[in-house]
């Protein structure tokens, strides 16, 4: 099993998710997160007080699949989160040791 | 001779009180000649009573939402806290002795007089449901426990504006010991010298028709000086500060803007053309203001902002509250400009290179607008710019006037707010502490959070 952590725009969730139905994905967890790469933040002023957030609001989406699924998920995501303009965000994959499902006890790929 | 001081505020005359009339003498010829019963108007009193509790709703929830939107997150309930809590004790106050410093009857000693009325009133001494108070109309009265409930309504929001310079640092405790103390030596007789029959300023000849100088620069030069006094907020200014809830900024700024028309339409005390023009005066002088701050930050090469429109708003319901009912509303809207960009530049540009922490810019809005309004309605009244005033207005002298209110406003407010804040600190010691400020005097001082997501 592999962990797909993609950190993206947050108004491409709603394509990515799409995107990763459509090859099978059954479930995904998605935060609100901030953060900063190559992207610059912006500066708000108020009343002449000037701040530059250097923090940028992202989504973070994480998706656990069968490792031979990973890299359709990966691709899926790239294609569907990508604008062409910095700031698109990155992907992760991490292996995973082990999965339950709470309400039945279920482990690893049945309980995906 | 009455044209200069028709449109001040006060000439009040206690029940039936022709043997009042013998304190006023500009209005005991003015009685003898016209020998009017004094009658309450249904319409008046109805009109008054709907002004008094509009400027309740500028305060509550007003004020207290502009404010409170404008600090962060963890001080919105000590704000609102705060403009509540002295709304209230001005109103006690206010009928305990306040009424009486301020309107009540004349004392004896005429130099005094000029500054305070006697206790004569206190706790409202005397004053029944068919007890009456003057309006500008000859014989035209309005029920006395109403004026005592507007004027009251004047008191609790002036103080209130005060405690925008120091939010989010303050004690509790340190705020209501100020109010109290602030509202004995610096509104009161400021109130007097203004508007009472008997004032320094009202016999000058002094414009002001709902508060400019009583109200705004008051609380705008007592809010830069009690900033000054207590010191800036810890990070202050290298710390981002933002305004934790523009939306609950703009709300208020919205219910600022109704309930000014009690504030403004409500001071010409009748339902009448006076309140009418005072009524067109605050839409268009505000309109112009909100426009030309967003206007001066595109020019500053800035992006016109919601904030922007906010503090332009508030800056033209300041500047247009003495020129209210002595303006054309051309001339209210120049000088709702005008006012709109010297304060933003008094903001945006002056206030950061002085260094002070006037938090929520109380004095660069309220006092410099304050002051822009109160010299500008000089200008606005003039009949050649279309303004009220006679045709004999003499421009010049009632400029002098307005300077010499102006500048005697601002060393009372400075010396009155000096002293309240000197008590206030050696009774409760002023600040909150430093760990109180960092986590917010939302849990520090009230015991709560604003949000409980």
């Amino acid at each position: 099993m592999k962990l797909v952590i993609a950190i993206i725009k947050p108004f491409k969730l709603d394509e990515v998710r799409e995107a990763l139905t459509e090859i099978g994905v059954a479930g995904m967890t998605v935060t609100e997160v901030k953060g900063f790469g190559r992207q610059k933040g912006q500066t708000e002023i108020y009343r002449g007080a000037e701040y530059s957030t250097n923090m940028v609001p992202k989504i973070k989406i994480e998706v656990v699949c069968d490792s031979g699924i990973a890299s359709r998920v990966v691709e899926a995501v790239q294609a569907a989160a990508n604008t062409g303009a910095i700031g698109d965000g990155k992907i992760f994959v991490l292996d995973v040791g082990q999965a339950v499902r709470i309400r039945t006890g279920e482990t690893d790929l049945t309980a995906l | 001779m009455m044209g200069d001081i028709m449109k001040n505020r006060l000439k009040l005359i206690a029940g039936a009180g022709l043997g009042l009339f013998a304190a006023l003498p500009a209005w005991a010829q003015d009685a003898a000649a016209a020998a009017p019963v004094a009658t309450v108007d249904k319409g008046d009193t109805a009109w008054m009573m709907t002004s008094t509790v509009l400027v309740l709703m500028m305060i509550l929830p007003g004020l207290a939402l502009f404010y409170g939107g404008l600090v962060r997150t963890k001080n919105m309930l000590s704000v609102m806290t705060q403009i509540g809590a002295v709304a209230a004790l001005a109103m006690l106050i206010w009928v305990m002795y306040g009424y009486s410093v301020a309107f009540g009857p004349d004392v004896t000693n005429a130099t005094l007089s000029n500054f305070v009325s006697g206790f004569g009133k206190a706790f409202l001494a005397g004053v029944t449901p068919a007890s009456q108070a003057a309006t500008f109309t000859a014989g035209v009265e309005i029920p006395e426990y109403v004026f005592i409930s507007f004027q009251m309504t004047f008191a609790a929001i002036t103080v209130a504006l005060v405690l925008g310079s120091v939010v989010e640092r303050i004690k509790f405790s340190a705020v209501m010991v100020f109010a109290a103390v602030w509202l004995t030596i610096t509104y009161l007789p400021i109130a007097h010298m203004v508007w009472a029959a008997s004032g320094y300023f009202f016999k000058a000849g002094a414009l002001d028709f709902a508060g400019g100088t009583v109200v705004h620069i008051n609380a705008g030069v007592s809010a830069l000086v009690l900033a000054i006094l207590l010191g800036k907020r810890v990070g202050f200014p290298a710390e981002r500060m933002a305004p934790h809830s523009l939306t609950l900024t703009m709300v208020g700024t919205g219910l600022l803007w109704v309930g000014w028309f009690g504030f403004n339409a409500g001071s010409a005390l009748e339902a009448n053309g006076s309140a009418a023009l005072a009524m067109i005066n605050t839409f268009v002088a505000t309109a112009s203001a909100g426009l030309f701050w967003m206007l001066a930050e595109k020019l500053s090469g800035h992006k016109g902002s919601a904030l922007g429109f906010c503090s332009g708003i508030i800056a033209g319901l300041v500047a247009v509250t003495p020129a209210a009912g002595n303006s054309g509303p051309f001339g209210a809207i120049v000088l709702g400009a005008v006012a709109s960009i010297i304060c933003f530049f008094a903001v945006t540009v002056i206030k950061p290179k002085l260094g002070y922490d006037d938090s929520l810019d109380a004095f660069g809005i309220h006092g410099v607008g304050g002051i822009i309004g109160a010299i500008g309605t000089a200008v606005v009244y003039a009949p050649s710019l279309g303004g009220p005033g006679a045709a004999d207005y003499d421009m010049g002298a009632k400029l002098l006037v307005q300077f010499e209110a102006v500048g005697v406003t601002i060393l009372w407010a400075a010396v009155g707010t000096a002293i309240a804040f000197f008590v206030a600190k050696a009774l409760t010691g002023g600040r909150v502490t430093k760990e109180v400020e960092l986590e917010g005097l939302d849990l520090g001082e009230h015991g709560e959070r604003a949000y409980n997501y």
